[in-house]
């Protein structure tokens, strides 16, 4: 890939994000939530991967990142009443930097510490992390603890879902293939090496998590106006597994990949919801033969994990390494 | 002139073990000094105590005219000290290429914004980096290997690698650990000839520790013989050879 035109890339992008909200109204809401989702999933990915991937530091807490930036940017919205669109637009934007902020700040918190774990310990304590996000919100009065806290603003549309994904694939893209950036694979090679090589892992490391914080931040804000309704539950455990998915079977590492994986994966569970509603099928004399399906959704979403990580261990998209500039 | 390295008494104990006992040792600039001993005699430890991975007991170590007792290890290597691994480690799965650019960050002059923003300097700074990797390549004959990953490299080429990974981060002292561990006798030979190339291209100081006595005396201007942590022996080769302490330490008495 040919990064000198990226920011180029990057802009036709955003303004292809903008043209597509502008003819939103003409697509299925349905569709429209499925396409935030991805949008999300593909931050949310993208940035893990810079973490888990590019860095090799095995983050279990990233829905914990999620949280706060939802939470952040749902309790700045919500001071405010309706809004022209120009100001609510200008609203949303200065409440997705800070719900990134608020993220990155906690990356920051937790990193510095745990940073120095390796492998499984660091696991265990990124987990612990997402877990005491969780408990906290739970038991937060002002943002309604368990019952929940209603975003009053569904303010997530096309250019937000694909514009944030966009800067987050360029700003890791970017950060990766630089000679700055060859650090973060270097450490995740070999720590010792690394460090021998005048590289600063602990400064490395520390970076790729704040910066990956900040952009589950911002998703955790696409979130939160995309949904509309926040609830602690929401980021819990296994939504940080969902995304440690993503990012293993896009090939650690990879940011295509990735992407591809977290479309995917986003996709699946409503493919095989679709397929179950199928009505009639020429053949079938029962009224919706594929109905199975949707009892055993997960089932089949698991087997599925489990046949592909047995027959492509390094990653479904995995491609040959982009060659050294010449 | 003032030594380049020079270790005063230093000292490193684990627990009950002394693994460096009170180590002096200088090395002048461009000045090729070998560290031999038998097994376990400490010579790894006392080149993780002057890279920073170990901190000294007790004792000095200079470096340049600064100590460097409490750095890490980055920031020794930025003050000009490069090693190689006895056990090679180099970054798998990045092309040979990358594994030299990696170290050229040492010499970036722009940060991570620089990366971020992606303007006209940041692709002439690349360009230039690229060129001086692939200058160091094609001097050691890696050139060809460029875009294949460390890891399918042959042996004798990771070795290569790793020292001109090393020599990427332009040190005014480059350890060499073992270096012809698990060569056979031509590439022992040629080795000796990479070394004492390295040496006279570059005009660094080299401290190689070494198992096999014919590298070590073949090429070293003076040899330091470590055993049970203590040095018991330092000179020119031949002086060496003849030692009875040192014959003692290898063969036993």
């Amino acid at each position: 890939m040919n990064f000198r035109h990226a920011k180029t890339v990057l802009l036709g992008a955003l303004a292809l994000g903008f043209l597509a909200s502008l003819f939103a109204d003409r697509i299925n809401p349905y569709w429209l939530f499925i396409f935030y989702d991805i949008g999300i999933s593909i931050v949310m990915a993208v940035s893990l991967n810079l973490i888990n991937g590019y860095t090799g530091q095995f983050s279990l807490g990233h829905a914990g990142f999620m949280a706060v930036g939802a939470y952040t940017s749902a309790v700045i919205t919500n001071q405010f009443g309706a809004l022209n669109i120009f100001a609510a637009n200008g609203i949303f934007a200065v409440a997705l930097l800070a719900g990134g902020l608020a993220a990155a700040l906690a990356g920051l918190l937790v990193g510095i510490p745990t940073l120095r774990l390796r492998g499984d310990y660091l696991a265990i304590v990124t987990l612990g992390f997402g877990e005491i996000i969780r408990v906290i919100l739970q038991n937060m009065e002002k943002v309604g603890a368990a019952r929940g806290l209603s975003v009053n603003h569904g303010w997530t549309n096309l250019f937000w879902a694909f514009g944030l994904a966009a800067v987050t694939v360029y700003v890791v893209a970017s950060l990766v293939n630089s000679t700055y950036g060859r650090g973060f694979i270097a450490v995740h090679d070999d720590e010792v090496a690394a460090e021998a090589m005048g590289i600063n892992t602990t400064k490395y490391k520390v970076t790729a998590f704040v910066i990956g914080a900040f952009f589950a931040g911002t998703a955790g804000g696409l979130y939160a106006h995309s949904k509309q309704f926040l609830t602690p539950g929401g980021f819990g455990f296994m939504q940080s597994i969902t995304f440690v998915v993503m990012v293993i079977l896009g090939g650690m590492g990879n940011t295509v990949g990735v992407i591809l994986a977290a479309i995917l994966l986003t996709l699946l569970p409503e493919g095989l919801r679709m397929l179950s509603d199928i009505q009639h099928l020429p053949g079938f004399t029962a009224e919706r033969p594929l109905g199975w399906i949707g009892d055993t959704r997960m089932i089949i979403y698991s087997l599925l994990l489990i046949v592909l990580m047995l027959t492509r261990p390094q990653g479904l998209f995995s491609l040959k390494k982009s060659p050294a500039p010449k | 002139m003032s030594a380049l390295l020079q270790l005063d008494k230093a000292t490193i104990r684990f627990g009950g073990l002394t693994a460096v006992s009170e180590l002096d040792l200088q090395i002048g600039r461009n000045e090729l000094v070998g560290l031999i001993g038998p097994n376990g005699a400490g010579k790894t430890t006392a080149f993780n105590l002057i890279t920073g991975v170990y901190q000294p007991t007790s004792g000095a170590i200079n470096f340049d005219g600064l100590s460097t007792v409490g750095r890490k290890p980055y920031q020794i290597t930025k003050r000009g000290i490069a090693r190689t691994f006895q056990n090679i480690r180099l970054f798998p799965s990045l092309t040979a290429f990358d594994n030299v650019r990696a170290v050229f960050h040492l010499h970036l002059k722009g940060d991570v914004r620089h990366a971020l923003w992606r303007g006209q300097g940041f692709h002439d700074e690349e360009k230039s980096i690229a060129e001086r990797v692939l200058d160091l390549l094609e001097i050691f004959q890696l050139g060809k290997f460029r875009d294949e990953p460390a890891k399918s490299l042959s042996y004798g080429d990771q070795r290569r690698l790793e020292i001109v990974r090393a020599l990427a981060a332009k040190p005014k002292l480059l350890l060499l650990d073992e270096p012809a561990a698990g060569m056979n006798a031509t590439e022992k030979v040629e080795l000796t000839r990479l070394i004492q190339f390295i040496k006279d291209k570059f005009q660094i100081s080299i401290l190689l520790v070494e198992h096999d006595m014919k590298v070590v005396m073949g090429i070293c201007e003076r040899i330091v013989v470590l055993d049970y942590g203590i040095k018991i022996a330092e000179g020119k080769p031949d002086e060496v050879r003849m030692n009875p302490k040192v014959i003692a330490a290898y063969l036993g008495e």
